[in-house]
């Protein structure tokens, strides 16, 4: 791999809460991203992966220093984004961009299209002439697929694929090196799913763009991310390149992400619902407020015992690039008869 | 098979300050006890108006023409009281958001035991216990504690558990689910799905799924209803859609759907352009700008749906009538 343009290494964030619904609770700690480490090369993507409530759409604000880390380092070009004052961290952030995942909701619906996308040149105080700006404007646009032409055009003007598109041009004006594209599809329809994915790849190889893709969906982050990591509860559970992943899961959690993923073969899936019954992940996220003890997955795992209650399970290589977080990722006997 | 509900040459229409839009245009449709059908179609297809204006949900100023049929009676242009007797009762509904179909002041329990109480006449103890009792059936742990908590204390998927236990609670015969997984985690949505699999077949149910996702149809339907710019455009058995499909838009549906078995480092199958605008009507195939199998004629005439098979029709020029 070559030198790393981003360098995450045992970040946390930590969010003081009360317990209890009307803020009179005791104070308690809720662990959004515990101690999250991973790299990314320049023109590389990393998928972030795992259920609402997982933390990821944290840990990529805090990447971007939207939210405050409580601990840990985010080492841009070798330099620590905390350290930086608040003006240096708003010139970093021409580098540093997102995509959101509503896109409707993410534009000011009293901006045309024009004066959206302009937006981070003003904010970044970049003076260009209107005549300059408005070229700049309308070759984003042509870029992201949305025609010159609706540069005047109010955003509710516009259908939920092309709002995006609108988005990710905002995120790009500013020609940045990083792009966090938070769950940037599941809003749309399927069919409009695969222009922004196939957008995005088009713009990272052309701009040579560092990507972290955060989404649920596993089957999507396959096509867009070179290596992913799988986040529950705030922690890391598997960290791999896409194939390792993909060919050989070794958490049970990331098995049962690749077991949700809906075939569209009613064939497939009833043989798939016949087999599965009864062993498919049971429940919910529990409350991050308390996290189980020990492995945070136990509570939802088909091969738990006694020591996923009592140890934390460490980060352990399967492979050379390939890290999993479970006491029995190397145990087959345990794999057995539960999948 | 006697259908439950039945829609015949359906459309609906809305006044808009720019004029008359047509939204749904003559669907002809049927599902029959224990059955399963899928509507997909992408957002602005009519999926979702063509079932509101079944059932007199739309908005003000919507206009439905046509006849639906509730097993042989029509239902469409009944008065206000005659529809909230049925709704709830003998026809069900589940929506995607459930937090905006749960009143937020109110107890889990009391929402529950409101529509037993109102439509089946049950004392608020009676009411209690079957509601307790449909809460377990549709998976939710703790139910005696869940039942007295209020809305924001449950999860998305939780909520969604709720709203299927309430629209299943006075056993209906008609259960319309639209989008029911479209807010949920992939993992809570194939529960979702188990769920709605198991109860729709112990009840005998009729069940309309509405989805944009065929993915979501396929384990669960078993006659699929594709719909484009307010038209049913191909219509069969959940194998003839999936594996015989006949109309270029069901194709392209299919393939642009992520799956884990396909080649990651292609691009992603994507149909191009956007879904068109209810307002402009083209003169021939509405799905022509986006078709990759178009042809002069599409531009000119709309087909009609033809049969490309036993009980499977499509609307396209390239399907022989079979």
């Amino acid at each position: 791999m070559s030198d790393p343009v981003l360098q995450v290494d045992g970040l946390k964030v930590h969010f003081p809460v009360r317990r209890g619904g009307l803020g009179f609770g005791a104070l308690a700690t809720l662990k959004a991203v515990d101690d999250v480490s991973f790299e990314l090369s320049r023109g590389e993507t990393l998928g972030i992966v795992g259920e609402s409530g997982c933390g990821k759409s944290t840990l990529g604000r805090a990447v971007l220093q939207l939210v405050a880390p409580t601990d840990g380092r985010v080492v841009w070009l070798g330099q620590d984004l905390a350290a930086l004052s608040r003006s240096e961290m708003r010139r970093k952030r021409r580098d540093l961009q997102i995509v959101f995942q509503d896109p409707l909701a993410s534009l000011d619906p009293r901006m045309t299209t024009g004066e959206i996308i302009a937006e981070p040149l003003r904010a970044q105080g970049i003076r260009l002439s209107r005549d300059e700006r408005r070229a700049r404007v309308a070759s984003i646009m042509e870029k992201v697929g949305l025609s010159p032409a609706l540069i005047n055009r109010y955003p509710h003007e516009f259908s939920g694929g092309q709002c995006q598109r609108i988005g990710i041009a905002r995120a790009m004006i500013v020609e940045p090196k990083l792009v966090v594209c938070d769950e940037p599809v599941s809003s749309l329809d399927v069919s409009i799913r695969a222009q922004i994915v196939n957008l995005l790849k088009d713009l990272q190889k052309e701009f040579g763009l560092s990507l972290l893709f955060i989404s649920h969906d596993l089957s999507v982050v396959r096509h867009i991310a070179s290596r992913i990591l799988v986040l529950y509860l705030g922690r890391v559970m598997e960290l791999g390149a896409r194939d390792q992943i993909f060919d050989a899961p070794f958490h049970p959690y990331t098995r049962a992400l690749m077991e949700a993923v809906l075939a569209p073969d009613p064939v497939a899936q009833r043989d798939a619902d016949e087999v599965s019954e009864g062993r498919g992940l049971k429940g919910e996220l529990p409350s991050p407020i308390d996290p189980p003890s020990g492995c945070v997955f136990r509570t939802r795992c088909p091969i738990a015992t006694e020591i996923c209650a009592k140890d934390v399970p460490g980060l352990r290589d399967a492979m050379p690039g390939h890290s999993v977080a479970c006491h029995h990722a190397f145990d087959r006997k345990a794999w057995r008869g539960s999948y | 098979m006697a259908s439950v509900l039945s829609l015949e040459n359906l459309s609906v229409s809305f006044a808009t300050p720019d004029g008359e839009v047509g939204a749904v245009r003559e669907i002809s449709i049927q599902v029959g006890a224990g059955e399963c059908l899928g509507i997909v179609g992408e957002s602005g297809s009519g999926k979702s108006q063509t079932f509101l204006a079944a059932l007199g949900l739309l908005a003000s100023n919507g206009r439905a023409e046509g006849r639906a049929t509730f097993h042989g009676d029509n239902i469409l242009g009944l008065d206000a009281a005659a529809l909230n007797r049925m709704r709830g009762d003998r026809i069900a509904m589940v929506f995607q958001d459930p937090m905006t179909s749960l009143t937020p002041h109110m107890r889990i329990g009391r929402q529950l035991c409101e529509v037993l109480i109102r439509h089946k006449g049950l004392s608020r103890h009676e009411a209690r216990a079957r509601a307790l009792d449909m809460l377990q059936r549709v998976g939710i742990a703790e139910a005696g504690r869940r039942i007295d908590q209020y809305p924001h204390e449950l999860s998305g998927g939780m909520r969604q558990r709720v709203m299927i236990a309430m629209a299943l609670l006075c056993e209906p015969e008609l259960l319309i689910a639209d989008e029911p997984t479209t807010a949920l985690d992939v993992t809570v949505q194939a529960q979702i799905l188990a769920i709605l699999r198991h109860l729709t077949r112990e009840m005998n149910l009729a069940l309309v799924l509405i989805t944009h996702d065929l993915g979501v149809v396929a384990g669960l339907a078993d006659r699929v209803a594709v719909m484009y710019a307010g038209r049913v455009v191909e219509e069969g058995s959940a194998e003839d859609i999936f594996h015989r499909p006949g109309h270029p838009y069901t194709r392209a549906l299919l393939k642009a759907i992520t799956r884990l078995d396909d080649d990651p480092d292609m691009p992603l199958s994507a149909i191009p352009g956007q879904p068109p605008n209810a307002s402009e009507q083209l003169p021939g195939c509405a799905f022509a700008p986006r078709c990759e199998s178009v042809f002069d004629l599409c531009r000119s005439q709309r087909p009609d749906l033809v049969d490309a098979g036993p009980s499977h029709r499509a609307a396209c020029h390239l399907v022989e009538g079979a």
